[in-house]
């Protein structure tokens, strides 16, 4: 096999090795996909899908969420074969069968979910799966020259023997790229690289995209974001419902307007929230809420107030306290000192259930890990976290009746695809999983309902509906907690915005007028250390 | 699912584990120099005399009750491998104590089988306490735990329980008075026509208690909302817990009914055979619960299956000395079976899965726009 290591190469050059990675054909052309079809259960994800990315470009593929767009991208990395339709990779048509098939193509991928090992350095991140050795030892240092050449050529500035943990959302995405880079990949994939980013690390990605460019590699770039993608991208494919509605030369003709019409025919969802519903009345009262945890403050004095009818938007770059203000307030995570009171009510010492019994209703992050059993039947599913009370029960015993009539309830009124209540959860597609999980939560009639993420990873249609249910039940006077990660959905939905930093809530913001820039500096720190920098020293000291 | 498919894919998995394990003993049988067909016919023809189905019914009994012992705990991902120890324990404390009392037969009976029950619950509750507070691993905790019952039943034998000055040579407990002793459940099978031997062969009433025993597990845990919170436990603990499962209080409860029901397994044969415990008390069986429950897959009617079929290979391992084979063949099919039920399971159980997706893509394709269809029964989990 002949190495793709030359990355600096001139394509003419490859071209004269003749292996399966030369640019023979038409070099101007890095992938070509013609006609893909990709059918799983229940929908089709890919339906006839056209692509054409020129080489040494940025080349943004965009559509809703769940328009196919991730499965055309794990097609073109050979992690799923397409049903029909045909892939050229630098005018050779390829039929990769695993990911190491498009690998030694030059086809890499960078996954919206990072895959590192944390207690690993940049370093053991980078080789690990292609460890450079002689006579069976790595040698690290060979390994680190190339990083170090990598990460100069193309502004990606790490150090190789950091600890991964010690890393930013933006570093690691950054030793994400160089992995690939390692590799020998001349064609990247970038799978909704912003998602988790800030809106200063964008900016930052976006300059080492054009690096890569202008170094002749060759991107494709993912995403619903249509502002990044017109300032970044040289092409834009716009997908819509599986099938490529429109290929965009040049992007500085369309809008952002017109790129959204295409993406979703006329109808512009938006999570904005019209009139306000909040009442006087605290539903939810937190005060001074402090977890420690190996010896870390991982939630600080957090104190806030939900009302009904009110969403209270919390934003935060993950792993800054989100999950722990969720334990907190679910009761699963023991807290260090606080009080949490609902509907009057201290139930700061009480269990799960007793919280569950007074009202608290929750929407996980992760539904598969949190929110569902998925082996068992719809119904099943329904009663999970109401399965102590009516109609779910009656006394001791499960109330067959009563639960599959509010199982068929959940999935009629909050339009749940499925053949039937008796299929198990598994299989539903996510979006259709995530709206059982929405049903279940408000039909079940809660007081305070902690939303984490309700919309993630679930497509456009699910999220649209995800949004109306969540502000009827705003209006019908439901005290929201909304942990989001999507900015455009926390500025849409929520009343009052808190931003969580390192364990603490740094600012309460107005999401009628706060911009996004504005809530990404909060979320970094860059305001709270101004503020917070002295105390924060004096009581370490 | 169609129920007629979800029946396919549940007896799927053991006919072919017991078809190819069939043809593993055949090659054993073969290089050992007999002719399989052969051993196959003495096995059968062995055990089909009705002093046989007698003698397998009554080994099929403890191995089920042991089955059940360990699926209540497999059911949330809890490895009782100390049901062992818990039955052996408890059978020799109840046998004494039942010795100590002569009451009306009803209360006998409730309150031997009330002693076994809470000693093995007890035994088993040490590991459920240890890994709540410990976070001890209840695997290795019930297997010390197992070694540190023999000790202790022991040493209670020989010092303190076992008969004193008695009239037979080997050590024993005292003999249970007759109002203690569990009546034969031979008319259930005369109901049939069927000319039971009876005496020494007559089949363990426990045989009611253990099919009771059965549905009242399958009911509890399919049917009440602690079976609910049981198997949410152990399909997803992460979502158990956000549901309001106290998972400590979970492990602790099951640890004491998985322990209770194995106080039963030596129950059977010393209430309605022996009548007093001594060193012949059935052991073993713990160890071979487990493989029952697996072979059944938690389930009654599959564990009940794999315990008679654990009780015939046993018993017919006698016709196999009579064709001259040696009956170590038996050991081999255990074992083979296991293992081959093991991967089966696993196969069937993945292609099941898929093929559920499939079909509810297929029917939401056909039923569009997602018309609740109820053709199929309630869905219970494999």
């Amino acid at each position: 096999m002949e190495t793709h290591g030359a990355i600096a190469s001139e394509p003419a050059e490859d071209a004269r090795a003749g292996g399966p990675g030369a640019w023979d054909g038409e070099p101007d052309i890095a992938v070509r996909v013609r006609g893909v079809v990709k059918r799983f259960p229940g929908v089709v994800a890919n339906d006839g899908i056209d692509l054409t990315v020129r080489a040494r470009s940025i080349h943004a593929i965009v559509g809703e969420n769940g328009a196919g767009k991730s499965t055309l991208m794990k097609i073109l990395y050979g992690m799923q074969a397409p049903d029909e339709g045909t892939i050229e990779v630098r005018g050779r048509q390829v039929h990769f069968k695993s990911p190491r098939d498009a690998i030694d193509l030059g086809v890499g991928m960078v996954h919206q979910h990072f895959m590192l090992a944390d207690n690993l350095t940049v370093l053991e991140n980078v080789v690990l799966g292609s460890e450079p050795s002689t006579r069976g030892v790595i040698d690290f240092d060979r390994a680190r020259g190339r990083i170090n050449e990598l990460s100069d050529l193309y502004g990606l500035d790490v150090d190789p023997d950091e600890l991964v943990e010690n890393l930013g959302v933006g570093q690691r995405q950054r030793v994400e790229i160089l992995k690939v880079l390692y590799r020998g990949a001349r064609i990247l994939i970038l799978d909704e690289p912003t998602a988790v980013l800030v809106p200063q690390e964008v900016d930052e990605l976006f300059d080492s995209l054009r690096d890569l460019v202008s170094h002749r590699e060759t991107v494709i770039f993912i995403s619903h974001k249509l502002d990044e993608v017109l300032e970044v991208a040289d092409a834009i494919t716009v997908i819509r419902a599986g099938k490529t509605v429109a290929e965009v030369e040049d992007p500085s003709s369309v809008t952002a307007r017109d790129l959204a019409e295409m993406m979703v025919g006329s109808e512009l969802p938006t999570p904005e929230t019209r009139e306000s519903t909040v009442t006087d009345v605290v539903e939810l009262d937190a005060e001074g809420l402090t977890i420690v945890e190996g010896g870390r403050r991982t939630l600080d004095d957090v104190s806030l107030r939900v009302r009904r009818g009110e969403i209270v938007g919390v934003a935060g770059v993950e792993g800054n306290g989100q999950s722990e203000l969720l334990g907190a307030l679910l009761g699963t995570i023991p807290l260090q000192a606080g009080r949490i009171t609902l509907a009057g009510q201290d139930i700061t010492r009480a269990p799960v259930r007793d919280r569950r019994e007074a009202g608290v209703g929750f929407i996980p992050e992760d539904r598969h890990r949190d929110g569902l059993l998925l082996p068992v039947a719809l119904w099943g599913n329904a009663m999970l976290g109401h399965q102590t009370r009516p109609p779910f029960v009656r006394g001791f015993w499960i109330n067959r009746r009563g639960a599959r009539g509010r199982t068929e309830q959940v999935v009629e009124e909050y339009d749940v695809r499925t053949p039937g209540i008796d299929v198990a959860a598994r299989a539903l597609s996510g979006g259709n999983q995530q709206k059982l999980i929405v049903g279940r939560e408000i039909l079940a009639t809660p007081a305070f309902l902690i939303a984490a993420h309700p919309t993630r990873g679930i497509d456009v249609g699910a999220q649209a509906r995800v949004w109306d249910d969540l502000r009827e039940a705003r209006k019908a006077g439901l005290a929201t907690l909304l942990i989001s990660a999507d900015l455009d959905e926390l500025i849409g939905l929520s009343d009052t915005l808190l931003v969580l930093y390192g364990g603490r809530l740094v600012a309460e913001l107005d999401p009628a007028t706060v911009t996004p820039a504005e809530l990404g500096s909060y979320m970094t720190g860059a305001h709270a250390h101004e503020q917070a920098q002295p105390i924060e020293s004096e009581a370490s000291s | 699912m169609s129920s007629s498919r979800r029946l396919l894919y549940a007896v799927a998995a053991p006919v072919i584990a017991l078809v190819v394990t069939l043809a593993i003993t055949s090659i054993v049988i073969l290089i050992s120099g007999a002719n399989p067909l052969d051993a196959y016919r003495n096995m059968i023809e062995y055990s089909t005399r009705l002093r046989g189905v007698a003698s397998i019914v009554n080994q099929a009994v403890p191995l089920f009750i042991a089955g059940v012992a360990v699926a209540i705990g497999f059911q949330m991902n809890l490895f009782n491998i100390g049901v062992e120890g818990q039955y052996r324990l408890a059978g020799l404390i109840a046998a004494w104590a039942g010795a100590q009392v002569a009451w009306p037969a009803v209360f006998h009976v409730t309150f031997i089988i009330a002693v076994a029950m809470i000693v093995g619950a007890l035994w088993a509750g040490i590991a459920g306490v240890l890994k709540v507070t410990r976070n001890v691993n209840e695997v290795i905790s019930t297997i010390m735990l197992n070694q540190i019952a023999f000790g202790v039943g022991l040493w209670l034998f020989n010092d303190y329980l076992k008969l004193e000055g008695g009239t037979n040579l080997a050590a024993q407990t005292e003999e249970i008075p007759s109002t203690g002793w569990m009546p034969s459940a031979d008319w259930l099978f005369e109901i049939f026509g069927l000319d039971m031997p009876g005496g020494r062969s007559a089949i363990y009433g426990f045989l009611i208690v253990a099919i009771a025993l059965g549905a009242l597990y399958w009911v509890t845990l399919m049917r009440t909302r602690f079976g609910y919170d049981l198997r949410a436990s152990g399909l997803n603990p992460n979502a158990a817990l956000t549901s309001g499962v106290n998972p400590k209080r979970m492990v602790i409860v099951t640890m004491l009914l998985s322990g209770a029901v194995a106080g039963l397994i030596g129950l059977p044969s010393l209430m309605g055979n022996t009548h007093f415990y001594d060193e012949a008390f059935p052991a073993g069986l713990g160890f071979d619960g487990i493989a029952v429950a697996l072979l059944g897959q938690y389930h009654p009617v599959g564990m009940a299956v794999g315990a008679l079929l654990f009780g015939f290979l046993d018993y017919s391992s006698g016709g196999l000395q009579l064709a001259g084979i040696e009956p170590e063949v038996v050991a081999i099919m255990k074992g083979t079976i296991m293992l081959c039920a093991v991967i089966a399971y696993t196969v069937v159980r993945r292609l099941a899965a898929a093929a559920e997706v499939q079909e509810a893509a297929r029917r939401l394709e056909h039923d569009r726009p997602g018309r609740p269809s109820r053709a199929a029964p309630a869905g219970a989990p494999a």
